[in-house]
């Protein structure tokens, strides 16, 4: 017991990174997201078949990969080759990579609206804008919650892959502790953070699922 | 502009027609669905268009608020143009903000209601106002609470539309319209997805505003309707407009077979 306590600083530390990962990739990827899908649903035939490719391309290829790029080898591109530091690093790759996966559940969930909520606003006077924000939108929340819930919990644990740029998340700093202490514990309890981090975020997904079902 | 004047009918040199809807043609792919249908809607004036399924009434409802674009022809609301032909005859619309002005003054009720159903019931009536027109909620609030009490649901004023009946919803329907202050009412079969128990009250609720005078262009299945409340009836049949009487002409002295034979079909 005394051992476990004595690990919980150093892992409460590497869930500080990992957490500050998860909330930067959220608040970019989001709002990065929703602007592809309304592209990929626009009619502007050109712009939308390039959000298709950027998809494709987020999507085919591992995280892993994505990372090691934007940190090793985009320094070297031609023209936009910038060296960052290995945490905007991350952040740009995990932002990059989880806008592609949002875009195409906010897609599915405005494509999922009836066509007859659009038809009641625009004889209300609605403009598209206006349209979105206050009668599509509100409703798409509450659609792509589930699939929401989903992705932010594969984000918790996709935190994880950033040890490859030598970053101390939780995962490597309960790793580093094993290497020192021929023990598995820190594994252990390494686990026990990410299940309590997925329990909250799953505890928060189901009040928001139960908030929107008053109108059901 | 004198070629609005030209298009006015001649037995009301001095007013404009609410609607004036002059050769109006839409195909949908190879189908053509409207060829070339006139109609003219006057103040107070109840209109209801009758016909067989895909005669092409309801497409021609939905041409006059701009939720189908029309292929030729010429709309004017209240004297404003919305589309007219151009020199090649193909309708030109006039641009996207005059469009969403001239067509907000229709109010539209729709076969399957479209509420909001992440809004209630006062806040669907209210949504619009406050949005489009930028009022206060305070300022809409009374309003909306007359037209709930006109219609018969005040009380379901925080209610969401998942709790109420057909005939429910359709009269709030009919109020998020009203809330708008529409110079119009357009129905498209306002009726037709209801059971027969409930088409009474919205039925009611319909004639209320025919004996309070709105301007309506009601496309309907509802013969009594037709009959009792409609001022004049339009009978449509493959694309056409086959003929428009005063309702009590329409139904004792049908003209065309077309419009006998459908009659006699609906007995």
């Amino acid at each position: 017991m005394d051992y476990i306590l004595s690990i919980i600083g150093p892992l409460a530390a590497g869930s500080l990174v990992t957490l500050k990962l998860f909330f930067i990739t959220l608040a970019l990827a989001v709002p990065l997201g929703l602007a592809l899908a309304l592209i990929r649903i626009s009619r502007f035939t050109a712009a939308s078949q390039a959000v298709n490719g950027y998809i494709w391309l987020m999507r085919g290829t591992p995280l892993m990969l994505q990372l090691l790029f934007i940190y090793f080898a985009l320094p070297f591109v031609p023209v936009i080759g910038i060296r960052l530091p290995d945490f905007p690093a991350a952040i740009v790759a995990f932002a990059l990579n989880y806008a592609a996966y949002f875009a195409e559940i906010f897609r599915a969930g405005i494509q999922s609206i009836d066509r007859g909520q659009y038809e009641g606003a625009k004889v209300l006077g609605f403009s598209y804008g206006q349209t979105m924000r206050r009668i599509v939108l509100p409703q798409v929340v509450k659609r792509i919650l589930p699939p929401m819930s989903n992705e932010t919990i594969t984000l918790v644990k996709d935190t994880s892959l950033i040890y490859v740029l030598a970053l101390n998340d939780l995962l490597r700093a309960a790793r580093g502790i094993v290497q020192r202490d021929f023990t598995i514990t820190p594994f252990i309890v390494a686990a026990a953070f990410y299940l309590l981090m997925t329990l909250v975020l799953t505890w928060f997904f189901q009040r928001l699922e139960k908030r929107h079902a008053v109108y059901d | 502009m004198p070629s609005m004047t030209e298009a006015a009918p001649a037995a009301h040199p001095m007013t404009n027609p609410m609607i004036l809807a002059d050769g109006i043609h839409k195909r949908f792919g190879a189908h053509e669905v409207l060829r070339g249908v006139s109609l003219t809607l006057a103040k107070g004036e109840v209109i209801a268009v009758i016909g067989p399924s895909g005669s092409g009434k309801s497409t021609f409802l939905r041409c006059l608020n701009h939720l189908e674009t029309i292929d030729a022809g010429r709309i004017d609301i209240e004297g404003d143009t919305l589309a007219a032909n151009d020199a090649h005859g193909r309708a030109r619309y006039v641009a996207d903000a005059e469009v969403r002005r001239i067509c907000v003054r229709m109010g539209m009720v729709f076969q399957h209601f479209n509420l909001f159903p992440h809004l209630t019931v006062l806040q669907n009536v209210i949504e619009a106002p406050i949005t489009v027109k930028g009022m206060k909620r305070d300022a809409i609030l009374p309003k909306a609470e007359e037209l709930l009490k006109k219609v018969g649901l005040l009380d379901k004023r925080d209610a969401y539309p998942s709790r109420l009946s057909g005939g429910q919803k359709q009269r709030v329907a009919i109020a998020r319209a009203l809330a708008m202050e529409p110079d119009i009412m357009l129905f498209d079969e306002p009726t037709s997805a209801l059971d027969p128990e409930l088409t009474g009250e919205v039925l009611r609720t319909m004639r209320q505003l025919a004996d309070e005078h709105m301007t309506m262009l009601v496309v309907t299945h509802e013969m009594g309707f037709a009959r009792e409340v409609a001022s004049r009836v339009a009978f449509m049949d493959g694309g056409t407009l086959i003929e428009s009487q005063p309702s009590a002409d329409f139904f004792a002295n049908p003209q065309h077979p077309r419009t006998r034979a459908f009659l006699e079909s609906m007995l």
